[in-house]
């Protein structure tokens, strides 16, 4: 038997909530983690995962504190330990990755001085031998000549590049356990996915364990052995990761796998209902129940217990996990979305070019903007009534400067914009009239940040109300009533403050408000990007029946490509603000595809443990675009010569109507590369 | 263990609201405390030259720099008069002109604030300079100044403090601003195409004004500091009017031998210093503020 590095022993954790309660967070956890194994916790925010992973080093959050349990390393509870002691355990044996940790290095202190801390600080490493050892990690996480890279500071790297320092920084102790608490979230997904192959290949070197927690079964599924899913601060399910991911035995695992879109498969996945239950809410009965399919009477009132089933060597909470036994895999019904694109042309963006550049004094005098190389250039989209347009693209890709664009927020240096081929939208606010403001809305990607904490949800949503209808008293409240009930919201909400709302149902009242001037054109950023995987499903299908009732036009900013395959009629890729390929979904999702949207489409993590990301380029990101020739040339693997530098590539249109802009034949690009 | 009631919260009306920090603010000693000091002196400015056992400008020669005793509670100073008498009336001139120079303080510093915030850029740059530079002037020396030129009466003095103690709260509010006008729904707002005045009315003020009351707290514990210097020095108010600055001047002289007649207003001071600024402070906890300006005592 393998040996157990850590074990994890009946680990409950809470606070006292204002009246003095004990509220738990974490409840009755037990589990070991073996050496050499990668395990993957999975679960929405707020199931408790973090807390998990961070008692594993001893640690429990302020505010938290352990009501029972341990956490038995090396064979003594790190939970009992004292500081002094766990000094010397943390960073040397247990290392721990926290997200965001590229943007966690300090900022004004050179590479290879902060990982000759981390040495002096965990290892017992002379001087010269430490020298020897910081090329050693920098090449162990493959960043490109270490020895420049030593010298550079945290803000020259790519946040790729950071996420591999931070991991050098963990190796340096040769810890036996590697805690990594969501460590790809928020970087993009080409970088993700080679950050996860370095992880595979690190784990598979150094037999180094590592927990890695997220809420990404895509993620996940790279990198586990093992997969722990918790719902609620319990564990669920825990199994060999390939069993969890193509058999799941538990509703909640089984639910959610259904709800995930999928690149393969066009078209909305089923949602699930509901949200997690807050801590402390659950009484008697199983956590899931509000949201299970397969719930029966006595899950009401009697709590499952976690059952070990020996010959699939996994271990599933739920009374009727043998309904799901029999489904040999999981059925993933999608409905095909309607194009209810119409032939009339809504909007229209020609030429569109938007600069960020600090324009000098005479051009500010003169109201005019002068840049040679501007963020966004050359945008020509042809916009139908009744349509929904993705514009897909990495990180600073443009993808949001041209939102702004649309709505006015953001001047436009070149181009414009034409509404309904009637009028010119001005690219000043200030010139449009109400009604233009009216036609377009916006929905953010973060809810928490574009409703007004201060406000009611009834003041949030009356705010169009009162501005483009001049609704007052009995008609406004009515009015709001009618938004609610259309974003499945109560009439009860509208005296909620936004911190009373879960995650879906703060962006439902978003979408509740952006319908309440009754636009024709709704702007969607990332509209599910800060939402759990159980709960995006939902708001999709809801933006879809909106759309159907009422004809809206929807452009979507997405990063994520199996989102956008779902929702989404035509895409549009973009790199470095210039437009690589449109064209309708089905087709841009299949070859020949522009070099760009090939990168893409490989990088695309699945929570399937048989479909491995490509790596085809480098995850180098570029400051700027280049000055002359076609913008992705600093990254393709398929460049053609000196042209792709000089000339900027032609639009080149494929039989399926998809327009690619490449110097490479599109006979040539039909040719699939892997 | 039900916990529902959490997320079923009411909307409350706004005397709720203020009722809830208030019980909030005294459910913590170091706020219970702030906030009874404070109310003891606010009460006694109210009532204190009704209860006052003698008058406060009587002056007795035959009375000089008695100790205290059954009569005379906190003695009698060089004059001859009550020091207990004073010092009850001491705090009414202080608390008084502050109050209004906080307000004062308030009103511009909030509104500057919150408008260099908004507009950002060069404008904003140019106003914070021309703020600065007129605050990096010893205040002290410009309070003189103006007083000299302008006399002490009350309508002098409450507009002075109130603009030389506005400069924090203009920092306070313009960080505040800075850091709401990034959030998406000012974003929102601003493409609907609401005015700059809704903006400010309804995402901005909401949202900062919890920063600001705290920070205009804080200003009041400073000014009244400053303020009693000023009458220290022989600028604030004017004698035979009792205040405690004033007294503590008077008195210094005679510490060694009449230690009563300086303690009395030095405690009548210092109290009240530290009661607002307790209460500042389980204010600023009670809205869940962290405050980083640091009291003056
Ligand atoms: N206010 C600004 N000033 C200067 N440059 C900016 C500003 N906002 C964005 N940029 C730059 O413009 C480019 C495009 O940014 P944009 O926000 O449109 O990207 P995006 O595609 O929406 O990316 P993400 O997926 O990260 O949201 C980036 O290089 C970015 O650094
Ligand atoms: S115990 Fe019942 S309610 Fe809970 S997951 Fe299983 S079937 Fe669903
Ligand atoms: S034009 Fe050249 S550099 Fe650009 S995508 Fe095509 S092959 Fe690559
Ligand atoms: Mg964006």
């Amino acid at each position: 038997m393998t040996e157990i590095i850590q074990k994890v022993k009946n680990l409950s954790i809470g606070f006292k909530s204002k009246k003095g309660e004990e509220i738990l967070i974490l409840r009755n956890i037990t589990t070991n983690i073996k050496k050499g194994e990668t395990v993957g916790i999975v679960g929405e925010s707020g199931s408790g995962k973090s807390t998990l992973a961070l008692a594993m080093m001893g640690y429990v959050k302020h505010g938290l504190y352990t009501i029972g349990g341990e956490c038995e390393f090396n064979s003594s509870n790190l939970l009992k330990m004292k500081n002094r002691d766990l000094e010397k355990i943390r960073g040397r044996k247990i290392a721990m990755i926290p997200q965001n940790a590229g943007q966690a290095l300090t900022p004004n202190l050179k590479i290879g001085y902060q990982i000759d801390e981390a040495l002096q600080l965990h290892s017992d490493l002379k001087e010269e031998e430490r020298e020897q050892k910081i090329s050693e990690l920098l090449n162990k996480v493959r960043l490109p000549s270490p020895e420049t890279i030593a010298l550079r500071y945290p803000h020259e790297l790519s946040g790729g590049q950071q996420q591999r320092v931070a991991v050098a920084m963990a190796l340096a102790g040769t810890p036996d356990l590697l805690l990594l608490d969501e460590p790809t979230t928020g970087l993009d997904v080409t970088t993700q996915a080679h950050v996860l192959e370095l992880l595979n290949f690190i784990a598979k070197d150094t037999g180094t364990s590592m927990v890695y927690v997220s809420h990404d079964l895509g993620a996940i599924a790279q990198v586990s052995d093992r997969i722990i899913v918790m719902y609620s601060g319990e564990i669920v399910l825990e199994g060999p990761s390939r069993d969890i991911l193509k058999r799941p035995i538990h509703p909640y695992t089984h639910g959610l796998l259904k709800s995930i879109p999928k690149l393969s498969l066009a078209g909305l996945p089923e949602s699930m209902p509901g949200s997690q239950p807050q801590p402390g809410i659950i009484q008697g009965g199983c956590s899931f129940f509000d949201r299970c399919n397969f719930s029966e009477e006595k899950c009401k009132n009697n709590s499952p217990q976690l059952e070990y089933l020996k010959e699939l060597n996994t271990r599933v909470r739920c009374f009727n996990y043998e309904k799901l036994l029999k489904e040999s895999q999981i059925n993933q019904n999608v409905k095909k979305i309607k194009n209810n694109s119409k032939d009339k042309e809504i909007l229209n963006l020609s030429e569109v070019s938007i600069s960020y550049a600090k324009q000098k004094l005479l051009d500010q005098i003169f109201n005019r903007i002068s840049d040679d190389n501007p963020t966004v250039k050359d945008i020509n989209i042809n916009i139908k009534k009744g349509e929904t347009i993705a514009l897909v693209g990495e990180s600073g890709s443009g993808k949001s400067t041209i939102l702004k664009s649309i709505a006015g927020l953001l001047r436009t240096k070149d181009g414009f914009i034409r509404f309904e081929e009637r009028r010119n939208l001005s690219s000043d606010l200030k010139e449009r009239d109400p009604n233009d403001l009216r036609i377009i809305q916006l929905i953010f990607q973060n809810p928490d940040e574009s409703l007004n904490p201060n406000h009611t949800v009834e003041e949030i949503i009356a705010q169009p109300l009162k501005l483009y209808f001049g609704l007052k008293g009995k008609e406004l409240k009515k009015n709001i009533i009618d938004l609610l009930q259309k974003v499945r919201l109560g009439e009860f909400y509208m005296s909620r403050y936004p911190r009373q709302l879960s995650g879906g149902e703060k962006q439902r009242v978003a979408v509740a408000r952006a319908f309440a001037a009754k636009p024709d054109i709704i702007l969607c950023d990332e509209v599910t990007s800060a939402l759990d995987v159980s709960v995006q499903a939902a708001v999709l299908n809801l933006l879809q029946q909106l759309k159907e009732d009422f004809g809206t036009t929807y452009i979507f900013v997405s990063h994520d490509l199996a989102v956008v395959r779902a929702i989404s009629d035509r895409v549009a890729v973009l790199y470095q603000g210039r437009l690589c390929e449109v064209g309708p979904s089905n087709h841009v999702y299949k070859f020949p595809s522009h070099p760009y949207t090939e990168v893409l489409l490989g990088a695309v993590l699945e929570p399937d443990p048989d479909i491995k990301p490509k790596l085809v380029a480098e995850d180098i990101v570029e400051e700027r675009p280049p000055e002359k020739g076609c913008s992705f040339q600093g990254r393709c693997s398929r460049i053609v010569g000196d042209i792709c530098k000089k000339e900027i590539p032609p639009w080149q249109l494929t039989d399926s109507g998809n327009a690619i802009r490449c110097h490479i034949p599109i006979k040539e690009l039909q040719k699939e590369q892997f | 263990m039900k916990l529902d009631n959490i997320y079923q919260e009411e909307k409350k009306s706004n005397f709720a609201k203020v009722a809830e920090i208030i019980i909030t603010m005294a459910s913590r000693p170091s706020g219970f405390i702030g906030l009874s000091i404070l109310i003891f002196h606010v009460v006694l400015a109210f009532i204190s030259p009704y209860i006052a056992p003698y008058d406060f400008k009587a002056i007795n020669p035959t009375l000089m720099l008695q100790a205290p005793s059954a009569e005379y509670w906190f003695g009698t100073d060089d004059l001859g008069r009550d020091v207990f008498t004073r010092t009850i009336l001491g705090g009414r001139t202080a608390l008084t002109i502050t109050f209004f120079g906080s307000l004062i303080a308030l009103l511009w510093g909030g509104l500057l604030g919150i408008f260099c915030g908004l507009v950002g850029g060069k404008t904003d740059d140019i106003v914070m300079r021309i703020v600065d530079a007129f605050l990096s002037i010893p205040w002290i020396l410009a309070m003189l100044l103006i007083v000299s030129l302008l006399g002490t009466s009350t309508e002098v003095l409450i507009p002075a403090l109130g603009f030389f103690y506005g400069k924090g709260i203009v920092r306070v509010a313009r960080a505040a601003t800075h850091d709401v006008i990034a959030k998406d729904f000012i974003v929102s707002a601003r493409a609907r195409g609401h005015s700059n005045f809704s903006i400010i009315w309804n995402e901005i003020i909401p949202n900062v004004r919890d920063a600001i009351l705290v920070e205009g707290a804080m200003r009041w514990s400073w000014m009244l500091l400053g303020f009693s210097s000023l009458s220290f020095l022989g600028f604030g108010v004017s004698p035979p009017t009792p205040d405690w600055g004033l007294m503590i001047s008077n008195a210094r002289g005679l510490m060694s031998f009449a230690y009563w007649s300086v303690i009395a207003p030095i405690v009548g001071l210092s109290s009240l210093i530290i009661g607002i600024n307790l209460t500042a402070d389980a204010f600023a906890k009670a809205l869940g503020i962290d405050r980083s300006t640091k009291a003056p005592v």
